[in-house]
């Protein structure tokens, strides 16, 4: 008897069938739909003999456009999820007032504020950026992939993977409960037994080892593989923020591993680092999370800053003012980003000096990105601008990010973020930034770049009408948070007393719901620009007139990116080179250098997939035979020497000849 | 070779276009980026050298939390340390006698040096691991206090390393004797050369800020 | 304030006729400290205004004066460079930070939560002699428990201090951290376990006013709220006798009692309190034969050291 006990023990851990919330009916209709949705896919996919073609050319593809293509599926698959999340909150909030308790219980409400903390910080503003930056980097800098294709492969899978542990705490045991940083000792194993916040630590270590790994091969790739005569000082703006970026998260995630691993060992052997006893210390995790977490904000923020510049420059036709001082003042935001962190928690009773030097370099920060505005308002001034769908989120940014900054600053004055610290004003700035900045930034960018990737323009009605419910389901939602934050209402409340409170949240609640459409229109958008393609064709390659090399190869760009690697002059190139005339070569072509497609990525993270899940529920044996294969896998990996091949020259050059009939085509 | 016109009467921007010489805007001969790895994995160790930084400021935090246990003088058996720290850095050499062999392209010497700086890694690990089984039997493991725990993080984190890179170099030997110190091959050694010295420079920090400066009183 | 008194009374009617009609405590505050921290929101907004509002009307001109089709409009392609305007956006930025840098590194040395009060209100420095009151918080799962050791009673979510007096909070935690706010009395600090952190605050006037965990601590959180009543001094004296009458007797194990998790957690009065229990709390000692954690270490130091002296509860207390 009690040897079955332990087997089964050994097996299944704690996974028991209580672990499936059949209890909950809006967990049960959300797992019907996933369920009817995923059937759908599997089946269509099947039907249309698909499986094989995503395996050949896309799980396994190495070709940093379409890893980047994967993430922002990824990232737009994950929004959709962290905004269900959102939705629920604000009708929450607005509904539980007095007596009324609501329609989610606490212990399914904070599951879900985590959780939407989680999804939209980690696996949708992350994959974006992440997809961005390796679709258009390479392009950007004359280069025919990044510095280490497969680790990019990789990278990919093991996000997913840690997304992909993020849906299945939905519908076996559950997320964690203790907001979206997991403060010890909260997240201790003696205040949070159950496996929320193991699903929440595998989830978060197995995602950043994809992301630390990319920010390395993004990183080589900048410095090693730009296009001859790209100074630094010659790079476009885009890549230099992607740069800086990438060393904030070489610099930022090991802190985060580190910290994460810590909270492991205190949960899983009973160590004392956060405990309170022992001589643990909960501080040093609130201070380690924060030394990752506040470079974390400008990981996001700093490529919306690229894409903002590249997009101001384009659309208003003339160069970007003040290169040199952007350049700049992104530099000096990557350095001062690390000096700051202790500002998330000036209410932990630091002395009066420590605060201030903390306040006052957060302040300090607003100067750079001041600079930043004010370049790229003098970029408008004297320019010819067009108002396409991309201008329009820049515009968009510019008013609505500096509301963000300007409550920013005053929430890094010590004594004013005693009365503002964790209230609902904190919410309304970081989503005033993060929506403001970021998302509207990955707006502009996916818009921006979507033709060169699919070689059709974005439909811009759509686009408008996603724009404009976006930014003003933005104000409707988060203006009433700021009022709130002044009447002293604070965050993560599950029901609240005072009724006089209650307008305010169903005026966030209907902004929520206008975001809903903005998001709908922007998935109508994607449809209806896959119907219309014809009409939205791009067959130059350069629909926006552009300025930088990504707009000088065809779209989409040949798997090689260029036939021939650029030469560089200015920082924007093919600006420079449509000024004097460039006609592209249409002989003498070579044979093509390409990494080789494989499976070892997808093998790898799903391994680690298991791997996680397997320590969740405390599932020894598979945990010991999940880490083994891992790691014969990877050696098995490193026993593979042919991870190359050539395009021999006859195919480039019949790849290019019918990039020149389709330009002659079209004049 | 491929056709290059340049028409000059367009606007230029930038400082080259006042030369008489036109402009060359793409190559004409393949083009080869300069090879990445040796940086990513520099850059992969300065990321690893965060996570010890991390549990180093954690043992700086904790070092002292002794919770009415044991402290570090009491448990340290410094001749024992001095012996794994002397195995360690002795392996670094052998290390690099493997190195310098792989400049005059010796397959066969390369592999033994590495072979002894294997066995040598493992004598280090298995000194450690001596000393862990020692202190748990004392009941000093890491659930005992604040600055056991931030200790045994500290060097298993270190212990670890090295068990990987014993794999590594196990690995690595296999792949040698396969293929010989082909360029990839070469690359790889270089690499976990890089990885090799990480871990004994790390070992010093902790030999000094754990051990010596535990056992002060 | 340094500032004119005009553009002070000028925002805040602006603010109050704007949002008229919902009570916005932390705009209008009731205790010193919190009126102070209200001015510095007021006057950090203002400085910020003075370069966010051009921006905001530059952005939209620029966007409409520059459209493609309006043909007057000056167009220079390559136009992207000029140092005069390069030093007025670094410059003008960083004018604004220097004069806030400035106001930050003053008011946070002033309205330091561990720094006693030296004035009760604007016009009135504190009496000679006038000792603060002390009131101990513990914040438990999930509900607040007060002492007060000069009058050698505690109660449960509901707190009450005389008007015009400093009060001294000393605040610990039981076991998750919690955030110890009162918006109409002075700024939040944190409760946490094994650790003591100090609050510094005065109440002016009369009345009721909601206190509440800041920091989110669980399933229980939510109900995590008091009233706090600030009272003339006899109000004061009488709302002591009543806890003294109702009250009963707040044992170790009647602690040990209340600090299992509970949700939405009624007034409770303690007349008779066990000596030294807030002590016990705060260095984790309640237990039998469990070492205190300020004897365990008290000679090494204890933990964190980032917050300096301010938290340890092992090293020798001011």
């Amino acid at each position: 008897m009690f040897d079955q006990l332990d087997l089964s023990k050994l097996i299944f851990g704690r996974l028991t069938w209580e672990a499936i919330p059949l209890h909950d009916p809006i967990l049960l209709v959300t797992f019907a739909m996933v369920a009817v949705g995923g059937v759908a896919v599997v089946g269509l996919l099947t039907y249309y003999r698909l499986w094989g073609y995503l395996w050949r050319e896309w799980f396994t593809s190495i070709d940093h456009k379409k890893i980047g293509i994967m993430y922002i599926v990824l990232g737009l698959v994950m929004l959709l999820r962290g905004f269900a999340d959102a939705i629920m909150m604000r009708l929450q909030q607005a509904m539980a007032f007095g007596d009324s308790a609501g329609y989610l219980p606490p212990d399914h409400y904070d599951q879900i504020f985590t959780a939407h903390g989680v999804i939209m910080i980690f696996f949708v503003a992350m994959p974006l950026i992440t997809g961005i930056m390796n679709y258009v980097v390479p392009l950007q800098i004359g280069a025919r992939d990044v510095a280490f294709p497969f680790l990019n492969n990789f990278s990919f899978w093991m996000t997913a993977s840690g997304a992909a542990l993020v849906m299945v705490s939905l519908f076996i045991g559950e997320f964690a409960k203790t907001g979206w940083l997991a403060y010890p000792p909260l997240s201790g194993i003696l205040q949070s037994p159950g496996v929320g916040v193991d699903y929440y630590i595998w989830a978060l270590q197995i995602a950043g080892v994809g992301t630390l790994l990319s920010g390395i091969n993004l990183l080589v790739t900048i410095v090693k593989m730009r296009a001859p005569g790209m100074k630094l000082m010659k790079m476009p703006i885009f890549t230099w923020t992607s740069l800086c970026t990438n060393v904030l998260i070489v610099a930022a995630f090991p802190v985060l591993t580190a910290v994460l691993a810590m909270l492991t060992l205190d949960r899983y052997l009973g160590t004392a680092f956060f405990t309170n006893d022992l001589g643990g210390n909960a501080m040093m995790y609130i201070n380690l999370i924060w030394i990752w977490g506040h470079p974390e904000v400008y990981i996001l923020i700093l490529p919306a800053f690229g894409i903002f510049s590249e997009v101001v420059s384009t659309y208003s036709r003339k160069r970007l003012f003040g290169y040199t001082s952007m350049v700049y003042a992104t530099v000096v935001i990557t350095v001062l980003s690390y000096l700051v962190w202790l500002h998330h928690f000036f209410t932990m009773g630091s002395g009066a000096s420590v605060n201030s030097f903390f306040g006052i370099t957060t302040m300090i920060i607003s100067i750079p990105t001041g600079a930043k505005i004010f370049n790229w308002l003098f970029t408008m001034y004297r320019g010819k601008i067009t108002f396409d769908v991309p201008m329009l989120w820049t515009l968009g940014f510019m008013i609505t990010f500096v509301i963000g900054g300007m409550t920013g600053v005053l929430l890094a004055v010590p004594p004013a973020d005693f009365v503002l610290h964790n209230s609902l004003f904190l919410v309304a700035h970081f989503h005033n930034v993060i929506i403001g900045g970021v998302l509207f930034g990955l707006f502009a960018g996916i818009t921006y770049w979507f033709p060169k990737a699919f070689g059709y323009k974005l439909d811009p009605f759509w686009g408008k009408m996603s724009f404009w419910f976006w930014t003003i389901g933005f104000y409707f939602a988060f203006m009433p948070l700021y009022v709130l934050g002044l009447m002293g209402v604070t965050r993560r409340m599950n029901h609240f007393e005072d009724m006089s409170l209650q307008f305010w949240f169903q005026v966030a609640a209907f902004g929520a719901v206008l975001i809903a459409v903005g998001i709908a229109a922007f998935l109508i958008q994607l449809v209806v620009s896959f119907l219309r393609r014809d009409q939205l064709r791009d067959t130059t390659g350069d629909p926006w007139n552009g300025r930088t090399l990504e707009w000088s190869t065809s779209s989409p760009p040949p798997p090689y990116n260029f036939a021939f690697t650029p030469r560089v002059h200015d920082i924007d190139a093919w600006w420079q080179m449509k000024q004097h005339g460039y006609q592209r070569p249409t002989e003498g072509f070579l044979p093509v250098h390409m990494p080789k497609n494989t499976a070892a990525g997808v093998v790898l993270a799903v391994l680690s997939a298991a791997l996680g899940f397997a320590l969740i529920w405390h599932m020894w044996l598979l945990a010991g035979i999940g880490l083994l294969a891992l790691l014969g896998a990877t050696i098995v990996h490193t026993f593979n020497y042919d991870r190359d091949y050539y395009i021999p020259a006859e195919e480039v050059a019949a790849v290019e000849e019918e990039r020149t009939r389709m330009l002659a085509n079209h004049g | 070779m491929a056709e290059t016109t340049y028409n000059q009467t367009g606007h230029a921007h930038g400082g080259a276009q006042d030369n008489a010489e036109p402009l060359r805007f793409h190559e004409t001969e393949e083009h080869h980026p300069e090879q990445g790895t040796l940086l990513g994995f520099w850059l992969y160790l300065m990321s690893d050298c965060l996570i010890f930084a991390c549990l180093f400021a954690t043992y700086g935090v904790l070092g002292r939390s002794y919770a009415g246990g044991p402290t570090g003088a009491e448990l340290f058996d410094l001749p024992l340390v001095a012996m794994n720290t002397s195995l360690l850095l002795l392996s670094s050499i052998t290390y690099g006698f493997a190195m310098l062999e792989v400049q005059r392209n010796r397959l066969r010497p390369v592999m033994i040096w590495l072979a002894i700086t294997g066995l040598l890694g493992a004598g280090f690990l298995g000194l450690e691991l001596y000393e862990f089984a020692h202190l748990l039997h004392e009941g000093a493991g890491p659930q005992r206090s604040g600055f056991l725990t931030a200790f045994f993080a500290l060097v298993g984190t270190h212990g670890l390393h090295v068990m990987f890179g014993i794999i590594w170099l196990v690995t690595l030997l296999v792949q040698l004797r396969q293929r010989g110190l082909i360029v990839e091959n070469q690359r790889r050694l270089f690499c976990l050369s890089m990885f090799w010295h990480f871990l004994d420079v790390v070992w010093i920090g902790v030999f000094t800020f754990v051990y010596l400066m535990g056992v002060l009183p | 304030m340094p500032f004119p008194k005009v553009v002070h009374i000028v925002t805040l009617i602006a603010a109050v006729a704007l949002l008229a009609g919902c009570d916005m405590v932390v705009m209008a505050p009731s205790g010193d400290i919190a009126v102070q921290q209200r001015d510095l929101i007021v006057w950090a907004t203002v400085l910020m205004l003075l370069v966010i509002v051009p921006v905001i009307i530059l952005t939209l001109l620029f966007a409409w004066r520059y459209r493609s089709s309006n043909e007057d409009a000056t167009y220079a392609p390559d136009w992207d460079h000029s140092t005069v305007l390069e030093l007025v956006i670094w410059a003008v930025p960083l004018l604004i930070i220097i004069a806030l840098g400035a106001m930050t590194w003053v008011s946070t040395h002033k309205l330091d939560p561990y720094r006693p009060l030296d004035r009760i209100d604007a016009g009135q420095p504190v009496p000679e002699g006038m000792e603060p009151l002390v009131i101990e918080v513990v914040s438990l799962d999930w509900k607040w428990l007060f002492f007060y050791p000069e009058q050698g009673v505690a109660t449960v979510n509901e707190l009450a201090a005389p008007v015009d007096r400093p009060i001294r909070f000393k605040i610990t935690s039981s076991e998750v951290m919690n955030s110890f706010f009162i918006p109409a009395l002075a700024g939040q600090i944190y409760a946490m376990a094994g650790m003591e952190t100090k609050l510094h605050a005065v109440i002016n006037e009369p009345g009721v006013y909601q206190g509440f965990s800041a920091n989110y601590s669980g399933a229980g959180f939510s109900d995590m709220r008091f009233k706090f009543h600030g009272l003339e001094d006899e109000e004061f004296q009488a709302w002591i006798e009543t806890v003294r009458e109702q009250g009963g007797t707040l044992s170790g194990d009647a602690y040990r009692q209340l600090a299992q998790p509970s949700q939405d957690v009624p007034v409770k009065y303690y007349a008779e309190v066990m000596p030294g229990l807030y002590d016990k709390i705060l260095n984790r000692c309640l237990e039998p034969g469990s070492i205190c954690m300020k004897d365990m270490m008290g000679h090494h130091g204890g933990g964190g050291d980032e917050g300096g002296h301010h938290h340890d509860a092992m090293t020798a207390h001011d």
